[in-house]
């Protein structure tokens, strides 16, 4: 079954490894439906976050195949569940409209939203949250007249993580440590051995 | 002229000098111990031939005619030595002719370094002359590539190119060099080979308790099989393997990469999988219970249909890459390492057995294929050469011991089957890619990566038109390469498929040939077209014995078809006997 998953990467900061990662989905003919660039919680280590609509069994492989890529330390796929998340939005409309017509108190306080500028002529909201709840605020503001609205890509927390610095220290040790468990998957123990 | 720098040991105490980017890349090469490199000059890269021209002593550069056949030229030599291969390239045209061989390295995990020059910095994105964008073009053909623009980079960026490329599951990596960094002068601090990337790590950490999991299977299986691929090769683990094969007493099977890493002639070496490969492989692989691969990746053309593949059996896989496992077959116990270091600690723990039962329905395939097959296709009772009597043939005169160099198509399934080997690194050809026209310069190569050894190519004569032009190499490098056309005057495999899955409908594969022997001779090169079969033997021999470079054409029947045959979208138990 297909389901919305976040795939985690973390890298080098290496020119052209957007593009690496972004071909190895589009060879796939799988649509990317969110792509986030970002620094990570560790100096000079960059993180993507990706999300995709795919099958369990195609995402890991996925996800496999991105943590063999020379520049990648480490892939994750987590579903929903398993992710703190929020994207951020901007709404521009017309000052005046917005005056008149809409209890910007309540809009702010029931949408989270803030003002960022506030002009004569235009005045800008940002609100941040899931999808639903940022396109709750478009059909509020589209009656007023939305000038323009703008929405950026997911970002996310793993839950689980406890982050990457522990985990970098193993990656730069010439020899991998013998309790270093690199292939996390095979931990599924009894479900590998299932026969 | 600096040509003194690479006696001085690379060491981080060596003082510093001056030099220019282009000096950094052959002094690169001296260090990784680069003797031969594949290539053509042009006008983005010729700081580096110019830096070239002072390294003649030490670096053997071979010109070739096209950058398709230098790539496949480093192919064969890195298949055949067990090196990596090195091709250099101008920009724009030269660097995109490489994009096919770098295809094929990276389908079938062979170790390339090549350098391709690139225009001035400044102009990048200006679509100057000769600027095209190589980088992204090469992407998902390149285990990694990068671009440099600065000369110092080039010593730290090559080390990292021959580490990646050798290392793990290796590939072909491309490092494109702007000419301004080629010309750049810099202080140059002596070169460091790289082992280590902390993003890279190409030797997992095997986890025992899945060894001694797939031990334990093993032991109790009443039926086991093991297929190997190129990986026991890549991993030098060929006498690992075979004390494992020869302890547990399991037949074992090969992909057409694998061939070679066991000689034909093992007890216990039942023969070739896939499509065109051998009945017994084939057949039993859905009647075993454990089913062991060995550094293999189930391609399609070995599994046939996946829903029909070894549903009865237990799958244990070695594999170096972890994306291969349960990538196409589910694996009942995962064993993710080098097999080099994986396959000894199996033998360890793996009880001395024998299964002359399970051993004998190899044999009683083997008896149905000879009658079906072998007998026709080695021994005919018609006047008209077969594909299948030339290899055999050539057998009698070479014993097993020439690498055999082939393209793609009927005469490579043929080759494949029926060539006998007795070494490891003896069986060059374009098994994931398909590449025709891949054999003449991949033979090329196979000989600088094995001066001492016969290398035969087999081509056939589609495939040889493709790529022809090396003929020119081979004359100037006086390259002692022998060279069998086997020409039916078709593109006999697309014609097979014609013939059994399109009504007979022969569109576009009744392809005319030159005289090859008169276009040999204007090369320099000897050769003779045979037809009749009390003139075989001696064609091959006089071909064998010459001392140079030799063109035999040999005409083999028209419409021959290659049998066995796993029809696509068939299960490999559905195997066609005719």
């Amino acid at each position: 079954m297909k389901q919305e998953y976040t795939i985690t990467v973390y890298t080098e900061n290496q020119v052209g490894l957007l593009n690496r990662i972004a071909i190895m989905f589009s060879r796939r003919k799988i649509n990317i439906e969110s792509l986030n660039t970002s620094p990570s919680e560790v100096e000079g280590i960059h993180r993507f976050t990706i999300v995709i609509n795919e099958t369990e069994d195609v995402v890991r492989k996925l996800v496999r195949q991105i943590e063999k890529q020379v520049d990648v330390l480490k892939a994750y796929f987590n579903t929903n569940e398993e992710i703190v998340w929020q994207e951020l939005a901007l709404y521009k409309v017309p000052t005046d409209e917005i005056a008149e017509k809409v209890k910007v108190e309540r809009l702010l306080r029931e949408h989270g939203a803030r003002a960022v500028v506030i002009r004569k002529d235009y005045t800008i909201f940002e609100t941040s949250g899931h999808r639903e709840e940022t396109d709750k605020l478009i059909s509020v503001l589209e009656p007023v007249g939305l000038i323009e609205f703008v929405r950026s890509a997911r970002v996310a927390i793993i839950k689980e993580s406890r982050g990457f610095h522990e985990k970098l220290k193993e990656f730069e040790e010439t020899e991998p440590h013998p309790s270093t468990r690199e292939n996390e998957y095979l931990d599924q123990g009894g479900n590998v051995f299932v026969m | 002229m600096d040509t003194a720098l690479s006696t001085a040991p690379a060491t981080a105490t060596q003082q510093t000098r001056t030099i220019s980017g282009s000096q950094a890349v052959c002094e690169a090469m001296v260090q990784e111990g680069v003797s031969t490199i594949f290539g053509y000059p042009g006008g983005a890269i010729m700081p580096i031939y110019d830096a070239l021209y002072g390294y003649e002593d030490r670096l053997e550069h071979i010109l070739v005619r096209h950058e398709q056949g230098g790539i496949h030229a480093a192919q064969g030599y890195a298949r055949t030595s067990g090196r990596t291969g090195v091709v250099f390239a101008t920009s724009g045209p030269g660097a995109t002719n490489l994009v096919t061989g770098l295809a094929d390295a990276m389908i079938d995990s062979t170790p390339l370094v090549c350098i391709t020059g690139q225009v001035f910095a400044h102009l990048l994105g200006t679509d100057a002359f000769q600027e095209t964008d190589v980088i992204n073009i090469t992407t998902p053909v390149t285990k990694w590539n990068y671009q440099i623009t600065d000369a110092a980079e080039i010593p730290e960026i090559l080390a990292k190119a021959f580490y990646i490329a050798g290392s793990g599951r290796p590939g072909p990596v491309l490092i494109d060099i702007t000419k301004n960094a080629q010309l750049q002068l810099f202080e140059y601090q002596g070169y460091k080979p790289c082992h280590h990337i902390r993003s890279y790590r190409p030797k997992p950490v095997v986890r025992k308790a899945y060894v001694e999991e797939a031990a334990r299977l093993i032991n109790e299986a009443e039926r086991p099989f093991v297929i190997f691929g190129q990986g026991v090769i890549l991993g030098g683990a060929e006498q690992e393997f075979k004390a494992f094969i020869e302890k547990a007493g399991i037949p074992a099977a090969w992909t057409i990469l694998g061939l070679s890493a066991l000689p034909t002639d093992h007890p216990l070496n039942v023969g070739m999988l896939g499509m065109h490969g051998n009945y017994g492989p084939n057949v039993l692989t859905n009647e075993c219970d454990v089913l062991i691969a060995v550094g293999m990746r189930f391609d399609d053309r070995v599994t046939g249909r996946l829903d029909k593949y070894a549903k009865q059996a237990k799958v244990i896989h070695l594999d170096i890459d972890p994306a291969e496992i349960d990538k196409n077959i589910k694996a009942t116990v995962p064993v993710w390492g080098d097999c080099k270091e994986t396959l000894p600690m199996l033998t360890a723990l793996v009880q001395q057995k024998a299964y002359p039962k399970w051993l004998e329905k190899f044999k009683e395939c083997t008896k149905s294929e000879d009658e079906a097959v072998f007998q026709g296709e080695l021994h005919p009772t018609s006047d008209i050469l077969t594909m299948g009597e030339v290899i055999d043939t050539l057998n009698q005169i070479t014993h097993g011991n020439a690498v055999i160099v082939t393209d793609v198509g009927q005469h490579q399934m043929v080759a494949c089957r029926y060539a006998k080997f007795n070494q490891s690194r003896s069986n060059v050809t374009s098994g994931g890619l398909g590449t025709m026209g891949f054999a003449l310069p991949a033979a090329i190569g196979a000989k600088f990566g094995a001066p001492d050894r016969e290398v035969v190519a087999v081509i056939g004569d589609g495939g040889f038109q493709m790529t022809l032009q090396e003929l020119g190499t081979i004359m100037q490098s006086n390259v002692k390469v022998k060279i069998i056309i086997l020409n039916n005057n078709f593109l006999g495999m697309v014609r097979q498929w014609q013939e059994l899955f399109h009504e007979r409908r022969y569109s576009s594969v009744d392809i005319q040939s030159p005289d090859f022997v008169a276009l040999a001779a204007a090369y320099g090169i000897s050769g003779q077209s045979v037809s009749e079969r009390p003139n075989l033997k001696t064609a091959l021999e006089t071909m064998i014995d010459h001392d140079g470079a030799y063109l035999l054409e040999v005409m083999v029947g028209k419409e021959n078809n290659v049998f066995p045959m796993v029809p696509q979208g068939c299960g490999v138990a559905e195997i066609r006997l005719k």
